[in-house]
């Protein structure tokens, strides 16, 4: 099997990608339309921009978002590294089993079902629904994929490294700081950022814990979406992504950068 | 002796005895006693006693999964032996973990830090004791220069070749001059020629600084080349401890002769045994072997006759003497290797009996060919027997 | 050379009792200053490292992950009340005759009417149906964007890997939300087709199962391609050139060896689709009809626009008890292979 571009396989990664991006193009594309229809190009336009801005409601809940995302991601990060240095280096403990399903059941389970049971915990232990309502349920399943990014990147992660540190004379904590958590940084940095965006992206969990005076940007938008389509939402849509392609991006490039050593060895 | 050229810090502490595992006064520098290591029912160290002197280069030589690894981290530190005790410098080691061991181990995949500079690694072992920063750079300076590697002090790991990886963690592991370094199939990596060169560059750097090297290889060439004593494993035992000389000229069983280096074995038994002689009538040989080294065995044991391919002389004619050590074959098969040939001659019996002989003569000029019948002889110094 | 150890500097300066950082920093420092009072937390750490790292995460899922399904059980067996919160408690204690009773009140109507109800049997068999076939239909178009992807130049691969996940980091409500322009009646998608003459009158897609399905596909293609990619990329491609050589047509030789092997990413990839796919509520509310039933609507509507707690939660039980083979199944394959790198 040769490795080159063949007519197949680029007609594969076309049609695979422009399957991927066109929506999204589009969806950008149109919120610099003039014109409020969809299907109508009224010429460019950065009007939708300025609604957008002058949408208070818009605004208050993106502000609240990016808070819930900047706590639920801090706090997945450290619960979710300490989740997958569990799962990677601790093999025999009484409760294993019961562990690993604790950690990746979040992966998978359906966000309503992890909507509602949550809201019924909260409410059986009277807590006041709102930001930190919303905040400890992103915590806990973002942590689940924080966990898991870690994980595997411990199981790659030398544990001779370790002992090589040891050998000359690090004690076991320092080592950890020192020597792992150096190695591993770029994956707790994706981790971080996954948890971050998923507490940004998240519609359903958030609907069921929010409160009064805490809802989230993904709530506004699916309000209004619901009501039609706006090039308003698209606006706000594109400024999204571009945040996130930018982030995602650029941690890309840093980790390429400073770990080319880790990068040439995957490949 | 000329004393080498080397910064003050690194000059060798004192002359030690030439050979310490023969003194009854001297103290060896690590005691092994009795140490069993299982992991789940698999015993990978079994019952293993060994004296190692200060000043020592002892290779643990044997094939892989024999438990010469396992020993080696038993000693670093990173496995806890089932049973047993280890002490090292008169204090038992038994409760100390690894990063307060007088120890350091130079990993088989040098294990070199990916996120820090080459100075960093080096300087590591130092900055875990708090040495102060000037001195750290101070010595780490002087390791590179030793290893020859003073110009690439601020490179990273993957910026460099395999042999330069293969000195940074020599360089590393030799920093804080343990009692006793560990090294882990250290050449392993190497290709051959770089290894050879190497090889030389160990013990001499050992020499130099007056410290105790335990090396483990599967590489039998590497162990005879740089060892002051080798002990052969299998199964997690030692089977034999003993210099080079002493591994090579008198193994001690079957298994140490097959490992080490070639060897012809002829299966018989004891038809007479002395002091300082041994007769063994080997039907596969064809004819009596007698040996001027005497073994503890009773007539008409079963015994073994041991012979070094190099030992045997070929001719087209028959020795003088032909009562013993004589058989006669045909050449079937030649290996040319440049300096040697290896001719592999069947005996009448059907046994094959190689013999390597230098090449004196140009190949042309090859007075023994295919087909060709030929005697091969030895000297009653030339065999050992081997009870098992 | 005599040995004359005056001349020669200390070799090896025994480490015999040696410090930590943090020892060093005690000593030096007061036993009731900020220093030691850290010293001594770091040393606790030390000891008790292991034991923590594993309590806290633990105990985090438990009280919020765990515990919480509990209480979706308890609930579900509760009756419906006009209160707040709108449910009546399950364990009480009754007062009678001067004697106190525990009372447990199993309320199994909720189960009854789920299962009596055609609506609801509908609902799971649709979710189910509708989540298989888009498992499929994902695997169809993944297995080929997989395989390319591992045949390009390794320069390419790594973009081509960004390219894919890039997606999955954006928003999956706006990229639900995309599709709503695309595919209503006076849509993109129609006027292009009608534009170039393919069809005369609007199709309907928006609000009927295929909108759904191509949600679905879309939203979940990453978490198939990732898997199948991983596993194809290990492949050596010498077992592809082995089989061609000993007479295989290519075509074949792929189904036979390469999709073979690649079989465990290939199951990781369907179940990471198949699981949140039958549970989806956004795809089926903003792309699906009225006739679209899935259970993880009706669970939503059933609790924000009925407020019946209890049905919601019996709903929940139910879709858990449905999905419990095929979360198993992953859970197994995520403990053996020790997780895909999927998202990293």
């Amino acid at each position: 099997m040769k490795a080159g571009f063949t007519p197949a396989t680029v007609l594969a990664l076309t049609c695979g990608f422009a399957f991927l991006y066109l929506p999204i193009l589009l969806l950008v594309a149109f919120s610099f339309n003039e014109s409020r229809l969809v299907t109508v190009w009224g010429g460019f336009s950065l009007k939708w921009y300025g609604e957008m801005l002058r949408n208070r409601q818009l605004m208050d809940a993106a502000w609240v978002t990016v808070r819930i995302g900047l706590v639920s991601a801090s706090l997945a990060l450290v619960l979710g590294t300490l989740a997958g240095v569990t799962l990677a280096r601790f093999t025999r403990f009484p409760g294993r089993t019961v562990f690993s399903g604790l950690v990746f059941a979040p992966l998978v389970m359906p966000e309503v079902i992890t909507g509602l049971s949550l809201l019924l915990l909260f409410v059986s232990l009277d807590w006041a629904r709102g930001f930190w309502t919303v905040a400890v349920a992103h915590t806990t399943f973002a942590s689940a994929y924080v966990a898991v990014i870690v994980q595997s990147r411990l199981l790659t992660f030398d544990i001779i490294l370790e002992e090589a540190a040891m050998d000359l004379g690090a004690s076991p904590l320092k080592t950890f700081f020192v020597i792992t958590l150096p190695v591993i940084a770029p994956a707790l940095v994706s981790g971080w950022l996954l948890a971050f965006t998923l507490s940004l992206d998240d519609l359903v969990v958030a609907s069921f814990t929010t409160g009064p005076g805490a809802t989230t940007l993904p709530m506004r938008i699916y309000s209004q979406v619901r009501l039609g389509v706006t090039p308003e939402i698209n606006a706000v849509s594109t400024v999204l992504i571009g945040f996130v392609t930018l982030g995602v991006i650029t941690a890309t490039l840093i980790q390429k950068r400073r770990f080319a050593d880790g990068q040439k060895r995957k490949a | 002796m000329t004393a080498p050229d080397l910064p003050a810090a690194l000059a060798p502490d004192a002359r030690l005895p030439a050979e310490p595992w023969n003194d009854p006064k001297a103290t060896p520098l690590i005691k092994i006693r009795n140490v069993i290591k299982r992991f789940d029912g698999f015993v990978a160290v079994d019952d293993v006693w060994l004296d190692i002197y200060k000043g020592e280069f002892f290779s643990l030589l044997g094939p892989s999964g024999c438990g010469k690894t396992t020993l080696l981290r038993l000693l670093a530190g990173f496995e806890q032996p089932t049973s047993g005790t280890i002490e090292i410098d008169g204090v038992d080691m038994a409760d100390v973990p690894p990063h307060r061991r007088p120890v350091n181990m130079m990993f088989q995949s040098y294990a070199l830090f990916p996120h820090m500079t080459v100075e960093q690694n080096v300087g590591f072992g130092l900055k875990q004791e708090h040495v102060p920063r000037r001195e750290i750079s101070r010595r780490v300076g002087e390791m590179l220069e030793l290893v020859q590697l003073a110009d690439l002090g601020r490179r990273r790991p993957h910026q460099l070749s395999g042999g330069q990886k293969q000195r940074v963690a020599l360089a590393r592991a030799l920093i804080k001059r343990p009692k006793l370094l560990l090294l882990d199939e250290p050449l392993g990596a190497l290709d051959r020629r770089l290894r050879e060169q190497t090889q030389f560059e160990l013990v001499n750097i050992q020499e130099t600084l007056g410290l105790t090297f335990i090396i483990v290889t599967h590489d039998q060439d590497e162990a005879m080349t740089v060892s002051t004593r080798i002990a052969i494993m299998d199964r997690g035992r030692t089977v034999q401890v003993g210099t080079p000389g002493e591994i090579y000229e008198y193994p001690n069983s079957l298994y140490v002769a097959g490992f080490v280096g070639d060897v012809n074995v002829f299966e018989g038994r004891v038809v007479e045994a002395g002091k300082d002689h041994v007769t063994v009538r080997s039907p596969e040989s064809g004819c009596d072997i007698y040996t001027d080294r005497g073994i503890d065995a009773v007539p008409g044991q079963e015994a073994y006759a041991a012979i070094r391919p190099e030992k045997i002389e070929i001719g087209k004619a028959p020795p003088a003497d032909a009562r013993f050590n004589c058989v006669t074959g045909r050449v079937f098969d030649i290996a040319y290797l440049g300096s040697l040939s290896t001719y592999h001659v069947r005996l009448a019996t059907g046994e094959v009996v190689k013999v390597s002989a230098a090449n004196r003569s140009r190949l042309v000029e090859r007075p023994i060919t295919w087909e060709d019948q030929v005697w091969l002889w030895w000297p009653p110094s030339a065999s050992v027997v081997l009870l098992s | 050379m005599s040995g004359q150890p005056a001349q020669t500097p200390a070799p090896y300066v025994s480490p015999g009792p040696q410090t930590t950082a943090f020892e060093v920093l005690e000593r030096t420092t007061s036993a009731f200053s900020f220093y030691g009072v850290l010293a001594r937390f770091v040393q606790w750490l030390e000891r008790s490292g292991r034991t923590l790292v594993i309590a806290l995460p633990f105990l985090w899922l438990g009280l919020f992950f765990l515990a919480p399904f509990l209480i979706v059980l308890k609930l579900s067996f509760s009756e419906t009340v006009l209160a707040v919160p709108p449910y009546a408690p399950l364990v009480a204690w009754l007062e009678e005759n001067g004697l106190s009773y525990l009372t447990v009140r199993l309320n199994l109507s909720n189960y009854l009417l789920l299962f009596e109800d055609s609506l609801y049997v509908r609902a799971f068999l649709n979710s189910l149906r509708i989540s298989a076939v888009a498992t499929f239909l994902t695997l169809c178009v993944a297995l080929p964007l997989a395989n390319a992807m591992s045949r390009a130049p390794e320069r390419w691969r790594a973009l081509l890997l960004m390219m894919v996940i890039l997606p999955f980091w954006t928003s999956f409500l706006i990229r639900v939300y995309a599709w709503i322009g695309i595919l209503k009646p006076e849509g993109i998608l129609n006027a292009v087709l009608i534009g170039l003459g393919v069809i005369s009158e609007p199709l309907t897609i928006l609000n009927t199962d295929i909108a759904v399905y191509i949600g679905i596909v879309y939203s979940y293609l990453p978490f198939m391609v990732l898997p199948i990619y991983a596993s194809f990329e290990k492949m050596d491609p010498s077992l592809i050139e082995a089989a061609v050589d000993l007479g295989s047509p290519p075509i074949k030789a792929f189904w036979t060896i390469t999709v073979r092997i690649a079989l465990p990413g290939i199951i990781a990839g369907c179940l990471l689709v198949f699981i949140p796919a039958a549970g989806e509520f956004v795809i089926p509310d903003l792309l699906g009809g009225s006739e679209t039933l899935m259970i993880g609507r009706t669970l939503w509507l059933e609790f924000f626009n009925n407020r019946d707690w209890p049905l919601a939660s019996a709903v929940a039980i139910v879709l858990l008890a449905a999905l419990t083979v095929p979360i198993v199944l992953f859970q197994r394959h995520q403990a053996r292979r020790g997780g895909t790198d999927g998202a990293s």
